[in-house]
């Protein structure tokens, strides 16, 4: 298939992820969400650690720690499980797959484009989680100090990963319905366990760190931390602190590609087999 | 003229805690340009062929070929040249209107903006839609986002088209605007194929061209609706009204071919083929003796359902 076709279909289905994402409330509704999820989602976590360091200034570094891992966790959960949800969406809610799946576009790159509406919004999230962070809550940032080719490069190559395991757990999607919600929680939770997301991989045991070290979020977080970061000392805490950036950068790199590749054959031999047992249209009402 | 569809020894095999045998051993051509129906009962294997043939399921040993290309490993081929319609389908994305899901759709098969644009409007007017185009689908009726599927199988303007039950759950008015729709679009496109299925003997016997009747996952005849209809040969065609019985004791007598029962203003319509008219004596006396009252008696010019009565040996229902 041509990559103008591939083009095509990318816009046609974030315009279509766009239209759901947004369309499904009055826009002040709409607007009034999206600013008050972010937040709330955030200050859980501000609540905990102020309860247990009781200010911000007396560890600015490990508060950044915190509060930029709990924020830009947010990509992970509304990027990877909203992929996996557009099966179960289109397969049982609109019953749409169907159609999608016997017209010439590629389902991968459908649900690619569908993502897009996935990532904006988890961008306008993290926007406004920074906001709130660095106006209310006193989070560190300088602008002048960010280093922005890293945030950018490590942002692109964190979504590429992101969108590979949401396609990875897209196609366990296919193959069933029952426990695609419970697998997408299980897989949420060990990562957010295990990669370091608020508290550093240091502090779990051997065999926990090891698994860490293997996933891509770990080396995403960790540099989004450190190009945000105004000053040395957030490297120091999340148990990396001996590679530099270009090091963390090449693992993430890596492991990106690793991940890509895995979730692609993991796809591919998802859809042979849904294909081959006739789920691709089934309705359970899960 | 070449074949749209050819189907070899093809069996399909759903496993699970009790094995079911949806296609078994079927050979099956559709050539270019047919209006080809394939009828059976609920559960027959009709929609499980139809699955094979769109590439949205996978044989479990035979093959199949769809416009010149296996279903298997040339599906992509396949996929830009055909679509399906499932009847009672209401799929479709209800934050969207009318017009941006069939827009989308046709996007989906590259078809020109332009080109979609015009052919939207003119199957919405023809399908009678064309005052809800801009309305939302997830406000409007199940008929009408019936419709819309209708519309979006036929936008996309595609070489052959399957229609899985078109007009199930329809009323009749639309059901035969769409037939008439149905029999036009083969009509006017020259080398346009379409197989629809359909447990509604009319429907078959109205559209198509040539008609298959499939039953627990078998082909048991190929032939025009005109050809079937003659297989029922010197058997007899009748129609009895009686009071109500339990015709389980018609079936069985030796003679009757098949037969449907039909509850009708208090009484039972008792259709049947049977192998000699005088077999007609029997069942009366059967019916008598069921403890029922022959309140009228025909005999018939055999019909697409005496075929397959025939050939099945049971009715449709």
């Amino acid at each position: 298939m041509a990559v103008r076709d591939h083009l095509r279909t990318l816009r046609l289905a974030a315009w279509l992820g766009w239209q759901i994402e947004s369309n499904w409330a009055r826009p002040a509704l709409f607007l009034l969400y999206s600013f008050i999820r972010p937040i709330a989602t955030t200050l859980i976590l501000v609540i905990m650690y102020l309860i247990i360091k009781q200010d911000v200034s007396s560890d600015p570094a490990f508060f950044s720690y915190v509060y930029l891992g709990a924020t830009f966790y947010m990509f992970v959960s509304s990027v990877v499980f909203g992929i996996t949800y557009v099966i179960h969406a289109d397969r049982e809610h609109y019953q749409t797959l169907r159609n999608i799946y016997i017209s010439p576009v590629s389902l991968y790159v459908y649900i690619i484009g569908r993502a897009t509406g996935k990532v904006a919004l988890a961008a306008l999230a993290v926007v406004i989680s920074m906001a709130f962070g660095i106006l209310v809550l006193g989070l560190p940032f300088d602008p002048m100090l960010v280093d922005w080719p890293l945030f950018a490069i490590a942002m692109l190559l964190g979504l590429a990963c992101l969108v590979s395991l949401g396609l990875a757990l897209a196609g366990i999607s296919m193959l069933t319905a029952k426990h695609s919600t419970s697998i997408n929680e299980g897989v949420g939770g060990l990562v957010y366990l295990l990669c370091g997301a608020v508290f550093p991989i240091t502090v779990l045991p051997a065999w926990g760190q090891a698994i860490g070290l293997m996933i891509p979020v770990t080396y995403w977080l960790e540099l989004i931390r450190r190009s945000l970061y105004p000053g040395e000392g957030i490297a120091m805490l999340g148990g990396l602190q001996d590679f530099g950036d270009l090091t963390i950068l090449s693992f993430l790199l890596a492991s990106t590609l690793v991940f890509a590749a895995l979730s692609l054959a993991m796809f591919h031999l998802a859809d042979r087999n849904a294909r081959r047992k006739g789920k691709l249209d089934m309705i359970t009402t899960y | 003229m070449s074949s749209a569809i050819e189907v070899r020894s093809l069996s399909r095999v759903f496993s699970g805690r009790k094995e079911i045998v949806a296609l078994d051993d079927v050979d099956l051509t559709v050539e270019e340009g047919e209006l080809f129906g394939l009828l059976g009962p609920n559960g027959a294997g009709k929609t499980t062929l139809i699955k094979i043939l769109c590439t949205l399921l996978l044989p479990s040993s035979g093959t199949a070929r769809v416009l010149g290309y296996d279903v298997d490993s040339e599906a992509k081929q396949i996929r830009k040249r055909i679509n399906m319609v499932s009847g009672g389908e209401i799929s479709g994305y209800g934050l969207l209107t009318i017009r941006e899901n069939l827009w989308m759709f046709t996007q989906f098969y590259g078809v020109q903006g332009k080109v979609a644009k015009q052919r939207i409007d003119a199957l919405l007017e023809e399908f009678g839609l064309e005052d809800k185009a801009d309305v939302k689908l997830r406000t409007v009726s199940t008929g009408q986002r019936q419709k819309m599927n209708i519309i979006r199988g036929f936008s996309t303007d595609p070489d052959l088209i399957f229609l899985d039950e078109p007009t199930l759950g329809l009323d009749v008015t639309t059901s035969i605007s769409i037939r008439n729709y149905l029999r036009r679009w083969v009509r006017e496109r020259e080398g346009r194929t379409m197989m629809l299925t359909t447990h509604y003997m009319r429907e078959a016997e109205e559209l198509c061209d040539r008609v298959a009747i499939i039953d627990r996952g078998r082909i048991v005849a190929v032939d025009t609706p005109a050809g079937l209809k003659r297989r029922v040969g010197n058997d007899s065609s009748f129609l009895i009204e009686t009071t109500p019985i339990d015709t389980a004791r018609l079936s069985s007598l030796t003679g009757v071919r098949g037969l449907t029962a039909r509850p009708s203003n208090g009484h039972l319509k008792v259709r049947m083929v049977l192998e000699d008219e005088s077999v007609i004596a029997d069942v009366i006396s059967a019916v008598v003796a069921a403890g029922g009252k022959v309140v009228g008696l025909s005999k018939n010019e055999p019909t697409l359902e005496d075929a397959f009565m025939h050939l099945v040996g049971r009715g449709l229902e």
